[in-house]
C-alpha cells in the first residue's frame, strides 16, 4: 500500500461552496475530481495537499448539453460518458477516437474532462482534442466567470490558467457543418500514455475544398496546434500529397523528448505518420458529415 | 464441486469407470478467492501489533557517513528506528543469501543499488511509520556507480563488495558445461555457422501481492511466529533458525494465502528479518507490506542475461552443435536462487530439443549497482533464457539456410526412440515426442495456409508475421544428491490421514501461490484411494502442520510432490488392504482393488470401502500384527531425475509498418506436461503464462539510467499486459508420461513463460523479414521495432 502524507478533506456541495472552501484553506488545498491523477501523485508524495475538497458531488457539473452551434460540456463529465453519448461521436468522432484510447474502463468511470486539462499532463489526450476543436475553457472564481481559449487556457505542462481560487466549470465546443475530426494514438499497451498521438479537425467548403483545419499533436512538446501545416492545407482540396506534406511540417514542429517511450526520432516520425492518418480520415468524416 | 466436464475427454484419465481422481474439475479454493475471503499476510491483525517502514537509498552506490534518526524517533507513534549499527550489535546487519554471498539486511558502510534497505522505522500505524521515514537524515557520500554489465569486469571499475575480504573486482563467479574442445571442433568443420548477441533483459516477477510479513515473537517461551509471503516456508524456518539463533523447534512459519509468486517469494529479504528483529525488540508483533514501487525495485528480479550464441550446421540443415558465452547481472548481491551446484541454474539445457553432436555454455556472474536477485521468475531455474537463445539462433539459422523454420525443426527434433535422451551438457530427457506435438501445432494453426497469407500480404507491403518455438524444461528438482538450496536436498515430504468416517487430509511441504494445489493434490489422492476430491483436504503453508521440503518454484510442486502425494496415497492403500483382510477374515493377497474399495477376488460383492476401512482402522477390528490402529502415511520423494515437460508454439503477429505497434493476432500452444491431472488448472496455467510472454516479448524491461536510477518503478513504467493485448489462447496438447515420475506427470507451471517468448519474438523478427532484419532484442516496443525497421536494431542494454 502506498501511503499519502497526511491531509484533511472536505466535500464541497456547490460550485460557490468549492470556491469559497479553496479560499478558506488557501494554497494548500486542491480540489479533487476522478482522482485518477491527483490520488496516484499524492500516494508518490509528488503531491501534498494540505486540504483535499472533493467536487463529486456537484452534480450540476456533469452534463452534455447543445445549445444552437455550441456543445456544452461540464467540467466533471466522466471520461465514460463522453464515450458513450451518440451525439459527441457523431459531432465530434475525434472525442470519441481519443476516449476509446483513454486509460482503461476504472479510470475512465471516474476521471473527468475537467480534471484531465486542468492537470494538463504533456501526454494528456483531450487536452490536444479540446485544441483541435478550438474549444473554450469556462473558468468560475470568486469574482465570477470568464471564458478563455484553449491556447490562453493552457500555459504549459502541468500548468493552466486556473487560479488556485478558481475552478473549471465547463467546457464549450463550437459546431461547425461539413467537418470532420479524428484522433489516433500509439502506446506500448492499451492503458498506457501516448507515445505520440495526433488530432485533426477538417471543415469543407462547399465547393469542398478545405475551409477550416486544425492539427494537434499529444506528447511532442507543441503548445498550441501545427499552424504552418494548417495555412498549407487551408483552401486546398485534401489529398494524398497535401497530407504527405502537412505531416513533414508537423514532424519539424515537433520537440519531443526521448523517454522509455522512444526515442526522439521514433516520435518525430510518428508526428509525421499520425499527422497523415488523422487528416485522412478526418477529411474523410468531413466528407461524408451533414450539417453540424 | 461442480463437474465442467465428463472425465471421457480427459485422455490420460486412465480407467473410464472410476469416477474420482483426475479430470476437469473446478478449483476447491476458488469460492474463497471469489468472495473476497482469501486470507492473505496483510490480512493479519494481531493484538498490539505494529508497522514498519523501511527507509531505501535513493542512490545507487554511496558511502553512509551518518544517519540522524532521531526527528523519527521523536514523531508521534514511534515507538523504535532500527539502523545498520544496531543490527551490526545482534550480528544481523548480514545476512546470508540462497547463493553462498551475503546481502546487507541494513546498510552500514555502503548503499550499492537504488532502494536498498537502509533503516526500519516501527510505529503504531503504518501511516506514522511511513511519515516518519522523511524524518531520518542520511548524509551520503556518492561513489560513481557501475549499471552498465558490459563494463563491470573492466580494470578499472568501481569495486562494489569491498565488503568481503580481498576483492578487487566484480567478478562472482564463471561457471561451464559440456565440453569446449569438443565442441569447437564441430564449429570447425561445419558447413554453416550463425552468431548472435541475444539479449533477455532485466524484468520482474510482479505479484499482485507484493511481499511482507507479520513477526510475533514471544519472548516467555522464546518463540517465534512468523507469517510471510513465502514460497518455501520449510526452507526459511530452517534458515531463520540458523541466522538468528532461534532454536528451529521454537520458530512457526506460516504463508497464508499468498497472491502470487513467480519466484519473487523464494528468497528471505531484509523485510521479513527486521519484522522479527523489531519484534525481538518492542516485545509486540511487527507487521511489514511493502508497496508497489518497493517491490518493483528492490526484490529479486529475473533474466538480466547477456547471450552470446552460436550455432553449427551442416549445409542441408543438420544441426551439429551450440555454444555460447553468458555475461549475468546478479545485481548488488548475489542472491539468486538456484541449486547451489548450478550458479547459472539450468541454463545448461540450451541445447533445446535437437539432437545435437556438440555444446558447450560458459556463464560468468558479475556484481552491478542493481537490485539483487536473478531468480527463478518462472522460469524453472534460467531455462527461459536457454530456450530463448537456441530457438532465436534455430530461426537464424533456417533464415541463412532459406528454409522453413518448421521444417529444420522437425529435421532436427530428438526422435521418440532416442529416449531417454542424454544430451551432451549432462541430462538425461525423460520422454518425449516432438515431432507429433510441432505436427499438431501446425495442423491447428493451418501453418500452410498462414504462409500462404504471409506471401499475399508481404506483396501488398503489409507485416505479417509467424513464428515458432520448441521448448524442453527441465523442471521439478532434485534428486538431492545433486542438488540442494543452502544445503537443504531437494525432496518433498507428504503426509496423510483417513479419519475414521472416510475423509481426509494430505498434508504438503509445498506451497500455492495460485496454482491450485488444494485442488490438484485431493485429486492425485482422489485418483490412488478413490475417495472423492471434495472429501480430501490439502494443507500447506504452516511449517507446523505439515512435512518438510524445499517448497513450490521451478514448477517442481507436481514433479516432486506429486509425486509424494501420490506414493502416500499409495501406501495407504496398501495398509487398507490388510486392515481390509482382518475386517473380511480374508488373506491380504486374495483381495483386489478397485473404486475405493477392496473386495474378495472372484466375490466382488465381498469388500470393504476406504470409509468402512477407516473406521475399522480406529475402530474394535482386531488388527494383523505390525499394523498400527490409523489408516495414516507419511513420504518423502527425493526425484531419481527432473522431468522434462516440452511444448510446441506457433504465433502469428501483424505489424503496422507506419507505427511498429505489434499485435499478437494468434497464438497456438501444444504442450505436453505428461499425465495431465486437471486440465482445467493446466490450461489455466498455460493461460497466465502466455500473457506473461507477450509482457516480456512486447513491453517489459526493468530500465536503469546511467546513474543506476530504477526507471521501473510503477505499474505506469513498467508494464503489466492486459486481456487487451492477447489473442484467444488456442490450447492443444499431447500425452507423454514420464516413465520414472509415479503418476507420470511432469509440471506445467513455468511451461508457457519459457515457451512463449521466442515464438513472439520469432514473429516479429519474421514480420521484418522485408527489412533485411534477422534479430532484434526484446521488449519489441514500437519505438524498437520501428528502430529495427529502419536498419538498426539496438539491444536493450
Ligand atoms: C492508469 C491510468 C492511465 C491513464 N491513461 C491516460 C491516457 O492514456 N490519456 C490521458 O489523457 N489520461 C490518462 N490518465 C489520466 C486520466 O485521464 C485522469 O482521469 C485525468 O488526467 C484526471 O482527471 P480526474 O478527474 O481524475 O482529475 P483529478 O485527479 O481529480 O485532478 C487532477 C488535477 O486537476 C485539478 N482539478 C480537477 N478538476 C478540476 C476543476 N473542475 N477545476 C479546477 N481544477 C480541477 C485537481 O485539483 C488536480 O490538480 C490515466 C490515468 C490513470 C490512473
Amino acid at each position: 500500500m502506498q501511503i499519502p502524507a497526511s491531509f484533511d478533506y472536505v466535500r464541497a456541495s456547490t460550485v460557490d461552496d468549492a470556491i469559497s472552501l479553496l479560499e478558506r484553506h488557501g494554497p494548500e488545498s486542491r480540489v479533487v475530481a476522478g482522482g485518477h491523477s491527483l490520488l496516484p501523485m499524492m500516494k508518490l508524495r509528488l503531491a501534498r495537499p494540505e486540504w483535499l475538497i472533493d467536487i463529486n458531488e456537484l452534480f450540476e457539473l456533469d452534463f452534455v448539453l447543445r445549445d444552437a452551434n455550441t456543445l456544452r460540456v461540464g467540467a466533471m463529465t466522466r471520461h465514460a460518458t463522453l464515450l458513450e453519448s451518440p451525439e459527441i461521436a457523431r459531432l465530434f468522432p475525434i472525442v470519441a477516437d481519443a476516449e476509446r484510447v483513454i486509460a482503461d474502463p476504472t479510470v475512465r468511470n471516474r476521471g473527468t474532462i475537467g480534471g484531465s486539462l486542468c492537470q494538463a499532463d504533456p501526454a494528456e489526450d483531450l487536452s490536444t482534442v479540446c485544441k483541435v476543436l478550438r474549444a473554450e475553457a469556462v473558468i468560475r472564481g470568486p469574482g465570477g466567470e470568464r471564458v478563455l481559449s484553449m491556447h490562453d487556457f493552457h500555459k504549459g505542462p502541468y500548468e493552466t490558467a486556473v487560479a488556485h481560487n478558481e475552478l473549471l466549470v465547463e467546457v464549450r465546443f463550437p459546431i461547425r457543418p461539413h467537418s470532420g475530426s479524428a484522433y489516433e494514438k500509439v502506446e506500448r499497451r492499451v492503458g498506457d500514455w501516448a507515445v505520440v498521438a495526433a488530432g485533426a479537425a477538417v471543415s469543407l467548403a462547399s465547393d469542398g475544398t478545405i475551409d477550416d483545419v486544425t492539427i494537434g499533436l499529444t506528447a511532442v512538446g507543441i503548445e498550441g496546434t501545427v499552424t504552418e501545416a494548417e495555412t498549407l492545407l487551408r483552401g486546398h482540396r485534401p489529398g494524398e500529397e497535401l497530407f504527405v506534406a502537412a505531416g513533414r511540417l508537423a514532424a519539424l514542429a515537433s520537440d519531443p523528448v526521448a523517454d522509455q517511450r522512444g526515442p526522439v526520432d521514433y516520435k518525430r516520425h510518428l508526428a509525421d505518420e499520425l499527422t497523415r492518418r488523422v487528416l485522412r480520415r478526418a477529411a474523410a468524416r468531413a466528407g461524408e458529415a451533414q450539417e453540424g | 464441486m461442480t463437474i465442467i466436464e465428463e472425465r471421457a475427454a480427459n485422455p490420460a484419465a486412465g480407467d473410464e469407470n472410476r469416477p474420482i481422481g483426475y479430470g476437469r474439475i473446478q478449483r476447491k479454493e476458488d469460492p474463497r478467492f471469489v468472495r473476497g475471503k482469501g486470507h492473505y499476510v496483510d490480512d493479519i491483525v494481531l493484538p498490539g501489533m505494529l508497522h514498519g517502514a523501511i527507509l531505501r537509498s535513493p542512490v545507487a552506490h554511496a558511502r553512509l557517513v551518518s544517519i540522524d534518526t532521531s526527528a523519527a524517533l521523536a514523531h508521534p507513534g514511534v515507538v523504535a528506528v532500527i539502523t545498520g549499527q544496531d543490527l551490526l550489535g545482534l550480528k544481523l546487519a548480514w545476512a546470508p543469501t540462497l547463493s553462498a554471498d551475503v546481502q546487507a539486511v541494513l546498510a552500514t558502510d555502503k548503499v550499492r543499488f537504488q532502494g536498498q534497505e537502509v533503516a526500519f522505522v516501527i510505529a503504531e500505524d503504518r501511516y506514522a511509520a511511513r511519515d516518519a521515514l522523511e524524518l531520518i537524515e542520511v548524509d551520503y557520500d556518492v561513489l560513481p556507480p557501475v549499471i552498465d554489465v558490459r563494463t563491470a569486469l573492466d580494470p578499472g571499475a568501481p569495486v562494489i563488495r569491498d565488503d568481503l575480504e580481498g576483492r578487487t573486482d566484480n567478478h562472482i563467479f564463471d561457471w561451464e558445461a559440456g565440453n569446449s574442445a569438443e565442441t569447437d571442433a564441430v564449429f570447425a568443420s561445419a558447413d554453416v555457422v550463425v552468431s548472435q548477441e541475444v539479449v533477455y533483459p532485466r524484468v520482474h516477477p510482479a505479484p499482485m501481492e507484493t511481499c511482507g510479513a507479520v513477526a510475533d515473537f514471544e519472548p516467555i517461551e522464546g518463540a517465534l511466529t512468523l507469517y510471510e509471503t513465502s514460497q518455501a516456508p520449510h526452507a526459511h524456518r530452517t534458515l531463520f533458525a540458523i541466522v538468528s539463533g532461534i532454536p528451529e523447534h521454537k520458530i512457526r512459519i506460516v504463508s497464508p494465502d499468498i497472491g502470487g509468486g513467480f519466484g519473487n517469494k523464494v528468497g528471505i529479504y531484509p523485510g521479513y528479518i527486521l519484522a522479527v528483529v523489531g519484534s525481538i525488540v518492542t516485545g509486540r508483533p511487527v507487521k511489514w507490506m511493502e508497496d508497489r514501487s518497493e517491490n518493483l525495485m528492490s526484490t529479486s528480479f529475473a533474466r538480466d542475461y547477456i547471450m552470446q550464441g552460436e550455432i553449427a550446421a551442416t549445409k542441408d540443415g543438420k544441426i551439429l552443435a551450440v555454444r555460447s558465452t553468458v555475461l549475468a547481472d546478479h545485481g548488488a548481491f548475489n542472491a539468486t536462487a538456484q541449486p547451489t551446484k548450478y550458479p547459472a541454474g539450468f541454463f545448461h539445457i540450451f541445447t533445446g530439443s535437437y539432437d545435437l553432436q556438440a555444446a558447450h555454455c560458459k556463464v560468468t556472474g558479475v556484481y552491478t549497482n542493481k537490485a539483487p536477485g536473478g531468480v527463478a521468475y518462472a522460469c524453472s531455474f534460467r531455462v527461459t533464457e536457454a530456450v530463448y537463445l537456441v530457438e532465436r539462433l534455430v530461426d537464424m539459422l533456417a533464415h541463412k539456410l532459406e528454409m522453413d523454420p518448421a521444417k529444420l525443426r522437425l529435421m532436427n527434433l530428438i526422435k521418440p526412440e532416442q529416449f531417454p535422451y542424454k544430451n551432451k551438457t549432462g541430462w538425461e530427457y525423460d520422454s518425449g515426442n516432438y515431432e507429433q506435438a510441432l505436427r499438431k501445432s501446425m495442423e491447428m494453426a493451418g501453418y500452410d495456409d498462414l504462409r500462404r497469407e504471409q506471401q499475399e500480404k508481404r506483396a501488398r507491403g503489409e507485416l505479417m508475421g509467424i513464428g515458432i518455438s520448441f521448448f524442453t524444461e527441465t523442471v521439478g528438482a532434485g534428486p538431492r544428491k545433486h542438488m540442494d538450496i543452502v544445503g537443504l536436498g531437494m525432496a518433498d515430504g507428504a503426509e496423510l490421514r483417513i479419519h475414521p468416517t472416510g475423509k481426509a487430509v494430505v498434508r504438503i511441504s509445498v506451497q500455492s501461490q495460485g496454482q491450485g494445489h488444494e485442488t490438484t493434490f485431493a485429486q492425485i489422492v482422489a485418483e490412488e484411494i478413490g475417495i472423492p476430491p471434495e472429501d480430501i483436504d490439502v494443507v500447506h503453508g504452516d511449517t507446523d502442520q505439515t512435512p518438510f521440503g524445499l517448497g513450490t518454484y521451478g514448477s517442481r510442486s507436481t514433479p516432486v510432490s506429486g509425486a509424494a502425494v501420490a506414493l502416500v496415497a499409495r501406501k495407504v492403500r496398501e495398509k487398507a488392504k490388510f486392515i481390509a483382510a482382518a475386517m473380511l477374515e480374508a488373506r491380504p493377497e486374495d483381495l483386489e482393488w478397485e473404486k475405493g474399495r477392496w473386495f474378495v477376488k472372484g466375490d466382488p460383492s465381498v469388500g470393504k470401502t476406504m470409509a468402512e476401512i477407516a473406521m475399522g482402522a480406529h475402530g474394535t477390528v482386531t488388527l494383523p500384527e505390525g499394523i498400527d490402529g490409523n489408516l495414516d502415511a507419511e513420504v518423502t520423494y527425493d526425484p531419481p531425475n527432473l522431468t522434462f515437460p516440452f511444448g510446441a508454439y506457433i504465433c502469428v503477429v501483424d505489424v503496422d509498418p507506419g507505427t511498429g505497434h505489434v499485435t499478437v493476432r494468434r497464438f497456438i500452444a501444444v504442450d505436453d506436461c505428461g499425465t495431465r491431472i486437471n486440465p482445467m488448472i493446466i490450461e489455466g496455467q498455460v493461460h497466465g503464462g502466455l500473457t506473461d510472454g507477450v509482457g516480456m516479448a512486447l513491453m517489459q524491461f526493468i530500465e536503469f539510467d546511467k546513474e543506476g536510477n530504477n526507471l521501473g518503478g510503477t505499474f505506469m513504467d513498467y508494464l503489466i499486459p492486459t486481456a487487451l493485448e492477447v489473442p484467444d489462447w488456442e490450447t492443444g496438447f499431447t500425452v507423454t508420461p514420464s516413465p520414472h515420475h509415479p503418476i507420470g506427470a511432469k509440471g506445467i507451471g513455468e511451461s508457457a513463460t519459457v515457451g512463449s517468448p521466442p515464438a513472439i519474438v520469432n514473429a516479429v523478427v519474421d514480420a521484418l523479414a522485408p527489412f533485411g532484419i534477422t534479430h532484434m532484442d526484446m521488449p519489441c516496443t514500437p519505438a524498437r521495432v520501428w528502430e529495427a525497421m529502419q536498419g538498426r536494431p539496438r539491444p536493450p542494454i
